[in-house]
């Protein structure tokens, strides 16, 4: 297990270096001056801090050795400087980072219970009206765009009916502490995460609803059945359990999308995490910051995707067993 | 030919898609001459509600443009990004797949590792990125998009052309002399056409979410009306003006739901095999 999770390791860095060098080369791609990409959008900065960027990144050296110096600030966590917002890249990011885990987190955990638990009634009733109901609203979700489902529940939940806020994180001015404060937070947090965890909750009920009916029509069902075990134990122990395989490697491989989606969400609810701040650096064109959001968003996706590797392993002693 | 139709129309959502979709096709190419005005221009007052005046049905946005003609523009767009970067990303990722499956060893071994590469970097964020970069107009969208979206036809043709490899036929065109590209091209490639036809017609539907999500953005092309565009330029009066976002996501929702339906009947068509475990 180790051992494996050391191979990942080495595999998630070579990747983040990887990123990091298409970033560079996006940085050179871009029409006009790199360090006035670099500082901003252009004409923003004045000329002594181009200069002074020109030195620091060495743009008047070679390629590679531009490269390096860019590969070797990352690693000690510097991601460049935003001209616009005077702070560093790197402070920005990781001030808005737990508004962003929470809501990503938070999505995920819905989308993946209420999917799988859509997924697994509609399989158990294959063809009645609630299956119809269920499959029907999953095609729905898998086809709404993020972001107008998200400015319609603000118009439903918050606009006519008043029931949740539609907009922040908490309550400005409130000043709430403690126990009141984390409640004011959840309340916020709802229509967010709901909203961006909806077109997940239709991938994994779809998935699971297939998987389900497939591990269903196997030879060892059959013999539970034969055995004369209860339907809701064979339904439980050993259909579910082998047909949640399949979804949770897609869990893991959604984990970028989810994180892509926090953009929209974000932006909508005005949600102080990265997927704003994104939204915001595109308004100002400052693309350091762009950049800088998009490395940390791939590391947040790597990290996803090792966890749900473990947990793979953990759920399925096979291939325990074969490595 | 038939045959396909019969299997195709068995399933009646995927019925449903396409009449869905031959509206939204006709709506687009007929939108010069039902809409003559440019969705760009002023022509009521601001903020008109819905089914307030005949002559403009679904209202006016926050500068007096007509809702519906920017629909039926919008369309123009949605379609046009949908098919070409989708056939971009085919471009993309058939030859990439082909090759890695068909010579195997290191090659397979480099080419999935790139193509792993762009799986595990967020899609939507890489997206952003290279259009805000390359300055948003209709092309860097497309580029963006079929550099987003190409590897799952790699994984999925590479699969099938693995699972041709070690067929008779195959090794039989071998001796018989051909050469690789000959054979990929004509003995190969054919066999793969199917699942890779139910691919791209998601594939599309995908595409169309992307580009109005990054239009929503600001990201769109700025001479061109889409309907991302137009929730996005929505989205700070919708407290006032619901109806401005209100339509363009049904427009959306109708498309991207057609194009699935589509796809799954021709899941149900093509592949019947596959198809029927699933049900």
């Amino acid at each position: 297990m180790l051992r494996f999770i050391l191979m990942r390791l080495v595999k998630a860095a070579i990747i983040l270096i990887a990123i990091l060098t298409l970033n560079f080369f996006l940085i050179h791609a871009a029409p006009g001056d790199p360090a006035a990409v670099l500082a901003g959008e252009a004409g923003a900065a004045d000329a002594q801090f181009i200069e002074q960027l020109r030195e620091r990144f060495g743009l008047d050296k070679p390629l590679l050795t531009q490269l390096g110096i860019y590969l070797g600030g990352v690693l000690q966590l510097d991601l460049g400087y935003s001209y616009r917002q005077q702070m560093p890249v790197a402070d920005l990011i990781f001030a808005r980072l737990p508004a962003t885990l929470l809501l990503t987190l938070t999505a995920f955990v819905i989308a993946l219970v209420l999917g799988t638990l859509a997924g697994v009634l509609a399989s158990a009733r294959v063809g009645k009206w609630s299956d119809t109901v269920i499959s029907t609203l999953a095609l729905l979700f898998y086809a709404t765009p993020l972001f107008w489902v998200a400015l319609m529940a603000v118009l439903v939940f918050s606009v006519f009916l008043n029931w949740l806020p539609g907009f922040g994180y908490e309550t400005v001015g409130a000043n709430y502490t403690g126990f009141r404060r984390a409640l004011d937070i959840a309340q916020h947090l709802i229509l967010p995460a709901t909203t961006l965890g909806l077109f997940f909750m239709a991938v994994y009920m779809r998935m699971t609803r297939a998987s389900m009916l497939e591990v269903s029509q196997l030879d060892f069902v059959k013999t539970a059945r034969a055995k004369g075990l209860k339907p809701g134990i064979i339904q439980r122990r050993h259909i579910f359990r082998n047909a949640m395989l399949p979804v949770v490697t897609l869990a893991g491989l959604q984990a970028g999308q989810l994180v892509g989606g926090a953009v929209l969400t974000e932006t909508v609810f005005a949600w102080p995490g990265i997927g704003r701040l994104m939204f915001e650096a595109l308004a100002q064109r400052d693309y350091n910051l762009l950049l800088g959001i998009f490395f940390v968003s791939a590391a947040m996706v790597l990290l996803f995707n090792l966890i749900t590797d473990i947990l793979y392993r953990v759920v399925d002693p096979r291939i325990r067993v074969a490595s | 030919m038939s045959d396909f139709w019969k299997r195709f129309s068995r399933n009646r959502g995927a019925v449903i898609g396409i009449v869905i979709l031959a509206v939204v096709v006709l709506v687009a190419i007929l939108a010069p001459m039902l809409f003559p005005q440019s969705p760009w221009r002023m022509v009521q007052r601001p903020f008109l509600p819905p089914l307030s005046m005949n002559q403009y049905l679904l209202g006016t946005d926050a500068l007096g443009r007509d809702v519906l003609t920017g629909l039926a523009y919008g369309a123009q767009v949605s379609l046009l990004v949908g098919i070409v970067s989708t056939v971009a990303a085919l471009l993309v990722g058939i030859p990439i797949g082909a090759l890695a499956g068909y010579f195997g060893g290191a090659a397979d071994d480099v080419l999935m590792r790139f193509t792993e590469f762009f799986q595990t970097v967020p899609s939507f964020a890489l997206a952003i990125v290279l259009v805000a970069i390359f300055e948003p107009n209709i092309q860097s969208i497309i580029a963006a998009i079929a550099v987003v979206s190409w590897p799952p036809v790699a994984r999925l043709v590479r699969g099938e052309v693995l699972s041709l490899r070690s067929r008779e036929y195959i090794e039989a065109a071998i001796l018989s002399g051909q050469t690789s590209a000959a054979i990929i091209w004509r003995q190969v490639l054919p066999n793969t056409l199917s699942p890779i036809i139910v691919l791209a017609s998601l594939m599309v539907a995908t595409a169309i979410l992307l580009e109005s999500s990054l239009s929503f953005l600001g990201l769109g092309d700025p001479n061109m009306m889409s309907w991302g565009y137009m929730i996005g330029a929505a989205r700070t009066v919708i407290r006032q003006a619901w109806w401005l976002s209100f339509f363009p996501g049904v427009a959306i929702l109708l498309t991207v739901l057609a194009l699935n339906l589509i796809g799954e009947g021709l899941n149900d068509a093509l592949n019947p095999r596959l198809a029927r475990r699933g049900k």
